[in-house]
């Protein structure tokens, strides 16, 4: 194959198409950027879920006047229940700490809450964590030193499920655009074939193959989602650099939201770059087959 | 070399087909005229061959190749011992002569070195050697159906199609051009010429295959245009 031909004949193509070309290199570049945002935030989502569930399912928070005797009396429940599987006491300075830790960006609120303010809490682990309401049965609201029982479930399932709809939309909006991106190809290619018919029918006349004629079509395809997914990537890196890293600093410091590392980004983005060269590839290749006669 | 049998072609958008069982031989080296009014057949005839249209009925056999049964990834290679020139020309209008003769051992794969030996040959034989870089719309026309046919004929192919090679040319350079062809036709090459112009047919006599709403209604060796004109 002579490799100078071909690329040449890519070169020239894209250049003809000039408008063409940074369209589908656009929507391409969109298609994926959206693509690779909803793989990380799916990473993010099943990394978060195992560090949240596997810490805590139900927090019992005691009153402010608990005595020595109540709370030993739920510390020793708690160690005969067949249902807790572990289970950790946080007094009230722990848990101050915990929260000046969490909220140290936002120093505000952190001058405004005392020491005293937030109760001391068994944080406790299910077998089960299905199994929530037979631990709220056994301490009950407002008895023997208990003021709440909190299934924390409950609320990860609210977050996750505000995650998980964020994921979707992301993908969703990819996949749209993706589709849009692909009859763009499909349309750049049977124009640039039509461009380049003298030159494929003298090919097809004097017996070059198939392949030969149909390449510089189906790279040049590929080059444009080889280009688009390049700028997919540097749009991860410029979102983590600038909005992940930065905005969101303190709630990742506090164990809040899980990091995006650069080995997640580096792997999504081989991912949604090889994905695009095939992707634009095939639907060159399918494009000449079914549309243009070479 | 070449042969019909009973060859039928119906195309999907007419009710009359285009060739009606239509069965000949061509023999390698022969120097046949394919005459007939537009639409009696001729180009379909030609792109049987080429196998660009399957025939809707009957078999096309070429150098021992049946051509019904060749799968589609050999086609190429039957093309490659075949050229083709058209009344057109068909010359890429960007590239030079000989870059539009280099263009058609390129698409092949032939290596550099042989395509920069023959290009130059070829041209010479065809009587454009000194105008190897000029490109094409500085051509008159005859030059140009000169370039076209040493494409065509630079892979020194076993048959050259030409189909109305000189419809666009004044009777002079007709001439030019089938002193050409006939040239070609003696370093052992099947030339198959469909063509209207009958004084051409009349002065060559050589075979000629007439054909009247797709069936062969003469077929003559060293015949004329019309019989008797």
């Amino acid at each position: 194959m002579r490799v100078n031909f071909v690329l040449s004949e890519v070169a020239t193509g894209l250049r003809r198409n000039l408008t063409m070309t940074v369209a589908m290199i656009l929507t391409t570049a969109i298609s994926l950027g959206l693509m690779g945002t909803g793989i990380l935030i799916a990473g993010m989502i099943s990394d978060m879920k195992e560090i949240y569930y596997d810490k805590v399912q139900v927090s019992i928070f005691l009153t402010d006047d608990v005595t020595d005797e109540q709370r030993s009396a739920i510390e020793q429940k708690l160690k005969a229940s067949d249902e807790v599987k572990n289970f950790v006491y946080e007094s009230k300075d722990e848990a101050y700490k915990r929260f000046k830790e969490q909220f140290a960006q936002q120093p505000d609120l952190v001058n405004n809450v005392g020491p005293d303010a937030l109760p001391e809490s068994f944080r406790v682990e299910l077998v089960n964590p299905e199994r929530y309401s037979v631990i709220a049965a056994e301490f009950p609201n407002g008895q023997n030193g208990v003021d709440q029982v909190r299934d924390e479930g409950d609320f990860l399932d609210r977050l996750f499920s505000l995650l998980n709809g964020a994921r979707n939309a992301t993908i969703a909006v990819a996949v749209v655009q993706a589709l849009a991106a692909v009859l763009l190809i499909s349309n750049t290619i049977q124009l640039a074939a039509f461009n380049r018919r003298n030159e494929t029918n003298i090919m097809r006349l004097v017996g070059a193959s198939r392949w030969y004629t149909q390449l510089p079509f189906i790279l040049e395809a590929a080059l444009a989602g080889l280009v688009g997914g390049l700028l997919a990537v540097g749009g991860l890196v410029l979102t983590k650099v600038l909005f992940v890293d930065k905005t969101l600093a303190g709630p990742i410091k506090a164990g809040i939201i899980t990091e995006i590392d650069w080995s997640a980004v580096a792997q999504t983005g081989a991912f949604i770059t090889l994905g695009g060269v095939v992707a634009a590839g095939v639907a060159a290749y399918i494009t000449l087959r079914l549309y243009v006669r070479l | 070399m070449i042969e019909l049998q009973h060859v039928t072609k119906l195309y999907p958008a007419s009710s009359r087909p285009a060739l009606d069982d239509v069965s000949t031989e061509i023999d390698k080296g022969e120097f046949v005229f394919l005459i007939g009014s537009s639409g009696s057949g001729k180009s379909t005839f030609l792109r049987l061959l080429l196998k660009e249209d399957d025939p809707t009925k009957g078999t096309i056999r070429i150098n021992g190749q049946t051509l019904n049964t060749l799968s589609k990834w050999k086609v190429p290679k039957l093309r490659r011992t075949m050229g083709c020139v058209f009344q057109d020309f068909r010359l890429l209008r960007n590239r030079t002569v000989a870059e539009n003769v280099a263009f058609a051992l390129e698409v092949i794969n032939k290596p550099q070195r042989t395509i920069k030996r023959v290009v130059p040959e070829v041209l010479e034989m065809v009587g454009l050697e000194g105008k190897a870089s000029r490109l094409p719309h500085e051509l008159s026309g005859g030059e140009q159906q000169r370039v076209a046919i040493a494409r065509a004929f630079v892979n020194r192919p076993l048959v050259l199609l030409a189909d109305e090679p000189t419809g666009n040319l004044d009777p002079e350079t007709s001439e030019g051009i089938m002193l050409l062809l006939e040239r070609i036709n003696r370093t052992g090459t099947t030339v198959i010429m469909a063509t209207h112009d009958y004084h051409i047919v009349d002065s060559m006599r050589r075979r000629v295959i007439e054909l009247n709403g797709g069936q062969i209604t003469r077929d003559q060796s060293r015949g004329v245009y019309g019989v008797g004109r």
